[in-house]
């Protein structure tokens, strides 16, 4: 790794001991990626809170949320003090929604821990955003902005859908790039990497978040962590997918897979061509996505599910639009969550705020669902108490809850999830 | 071939990812591994639902995979892995990501990339496994039970 005179100075204490610590670790990680240099980024999204209970022990041990920014956001070994951020930072998710601690099951000293950690956070000028979805709530890169974000699927957003330049960072390279403004000049910084590698051409039309959702889980199994080109039936998509369907499908395929960065031909800011998709690179592999591969991977998807009753619905991997919010409440107008059935839904807390002043965290409640903020159950590790089924219409999360929460789980359509919820019972089929 | 004889050594070459030297056993997998979501510090064994080490703990062993896939939690639970002290001994990997690269950095064990040979068809798991990552070697040895 090169450094500049000024990189150099960082490193060698001029900005104080943190500033070091952080240079530090950007030249140790660069020469891991073997990387030539750094580059200068001005938008950072990363986490720095402690809210899980071995962070909350750990700060309580070892010197509070210096300590914790010091080992698991710079690997330092020596607790340094933490600085204001030198660039827009915006902080990711968190364990658990503050203002819904009863009822994740939080005890009220881990909510005072965080408050005092959440203090801490913004005022070393980080936004409290609290979202895997920083581009829904006002972080929004331009093409060609180079971003360190950490959120595999606000990262391939970023790439794919706005042409911003990511890597998929993580909680040590994005806070040092909060106290530098620099992050490795490697990967999907330099226009090389982003050509595509792989072509997926599709035979059906895709509507909804749960085809894109089935599409996206299908195809990050298939080109793990390269560049998919993916072509229309016919070769031109007939309605643009909107934000939520590529969300949904960025996330499924950062999930199966290691996608950071896809093309949708006609659709993409990279790919107004199947060529300048492809930027000349001749494609590894062609794939086709069609009926027996929709059908396959929704198997895959709901290979832990066996039980027909479900406990517990989750909708908001990752954070709901106020438009997924708003049809929601279409499907539970005059509708109750079943007694043995709940309904939880997770969106950025900002958006909650919107939701709150269009009338439509009103209907959830009165449904008897609850519309939170901040988090998520893969996160918090938080369910209805005696969740063993649950329903879910996040391709991704039907990937991770039941791995991390060992319980089974459907996934449908948001009408399938909402059904389930106010009749307790599993009733979705692929169409 | 006898099977008798215990042991051969096969040396592989690879780029540094990060210094230092450890030996342990290998465990070997030609699934790629999630860190958040995919492992748990804790125990250092591997929880995704379909992965074929699901329930196998690394720690302590030499893991030799072909990357990383996943969430960006990666690096995290690896980092946290140091902490609880279930880390792998050392890391062998093909594919060079921005996950791996920091999860390697941040776990501190030794790791290698960019191989003479594939680990993956070389090594087995259960091969005695010495990484010397300043020099870019890995001796491999034999299980003397070899087929």
């Amino acid at each position: 790794m090169r450094l500049n005179d000024d990189e150099k100075a960082m490193l060698d204490g001029r900005d104080g001991a943190a500033v070091s610590k952080a240079m530090d670790l950007l030249v140790r990680y660069g020469d891991a990626l073997g990387a030539e240099r750094l580059v200068d980024t001005r938008n950072v999204c990363g986490t720095v809170s402690a809210s899980t209970p071995f962070m909350r022990d750990f700060a309580l041990q070892k010197g509070g949320m210096d300590a914790v920014f010091s080992e698991f956001n710079l690997d330092s070994d020596t607790v340094v003090e933490v600085p204001p951020v030198k660039v827009y930072s915006t902080h990711l998710q968190l364990g658990f929604d503050p203002n819904e601690a009863q009822r994740m099951g939080i005890a009220e000293e881990v909510v005072q821990f965080y408050r005092k950690g959440e203090a801490f956070t913004a005022g070393r000028g980080v936004q409290l955003g609290n979202t895997c979805t920083p581009y829904q709530v006002g972080n929004v890169p331009t093409r060609g902005e180079h971003c360190a974000w950490m959120e595999s699927s606000a990262v391939v957003y970023c790439n794919s859908v706005l042409g911003g330049r990511i890597n998929t960072e993580g909680r040590e390279s994005t806070g040092a790039a909060m106290l530098t403004g620099k992050i490795p000049y490697w990967g999907y910084h330099l226009d090389e990497n982003r050509r595509g590698t792989h072509l997926v051409e599709l035979d059906i039309d895709l509507e909804s978040t749960f085809e894109w959702g089935l599409l996206g889980y299908w195809m990050g199994e298939l080109v793990q962590e390269r560049v998919p080109v993916v072509v229309a039936r016919g070769g031109r998509f007939l309605k643009a997918p909107n934000l939520q369907r590529l969300k949904h499908f960025g996330a499924a395929a950062s999930s199966s897979g290691g996608v950071e960065m896809y093309h949708l031909v006609g659709v993409t800011p990279e790919a107004p061509t199947v060529e300048e998709a492809l930027g000349g690179n001749r494609p590894v592999q062609r794939l086709r996505f069609g009926e027996a591969e929709r059908r396959a991977t929704w198997d895959k998807l709901n290979s832990t599910a066996r039980d027909h009753e479900v406990d517990y619905v989750m909708l908001g991997c990752p954070h709901y639009s106020i438009e997924q919010i708003w049809e929601a409440c279409q499907l539970l107008q005059g509708r109750k969550v079943h007694e043995n059935s709940s309904l939880w839904i997770f969106t950025p807390r900002a958006i909650k705020a919107l939701a709150d002043q269009n009338g439509y965290t009103r209907i959830i409640e009165d449904a008897g669902g609850h519309l939170m903020s901040d988090t998520c159950s893969a996160m918090s590790r938080a369910m209805p108490q005696g969740t063993k089924v649950a329903a879910l219409d996040s391709a991704k999360h039907a990937h991770y809850l039941p791995a991390i929460m060992g319980v089974q789980a459907w996934f449908g359509t948001t009408a399938d999830c909402i059904d389930a919820a106010c009749t307790g019972r599993w009733n979705g089929r692929l169409a | 071939m006898s099977t008798t004889t215990g042991t051969s050594t096969i040396v592989l070459r690879g780029r540094k990812v990060v210094g230092g030297i450890a030996e342990g056993e290998a465990l070997v997998t030609t699934e790629r591994i999630s860190g958040w979501g995919g492992i748990d510090p804790r125990t250092g064994s591997v929880i995704e639902t379909r992965h074929p080490l699901r329930g196998v703990s690394f720690a302590g062993k030499v893991l030799v995979f072909p990357g990383a896939k996943g969430s960006s939690g990666w690096s995290n639970q690896f980092h946290m892995t140091r902490l609880m002290g279930t880390a792998p001994a050392a890391l062998l990997f093909n594919e060079m990501t921005t996950k791996i690269a920091l999860g390697a950095v941040v776990t501190r064990a030794p790791a290698l990339t960019g191989f003479d040979q594939d680990p993956l068809q070389v090594i087995r798991t259960g091969d005695w496994v010495r990484v010397d990552a300043e020099r870019g070697i890995v001796e491999v040895t034999r299980r003397s039970t070899d087929e």
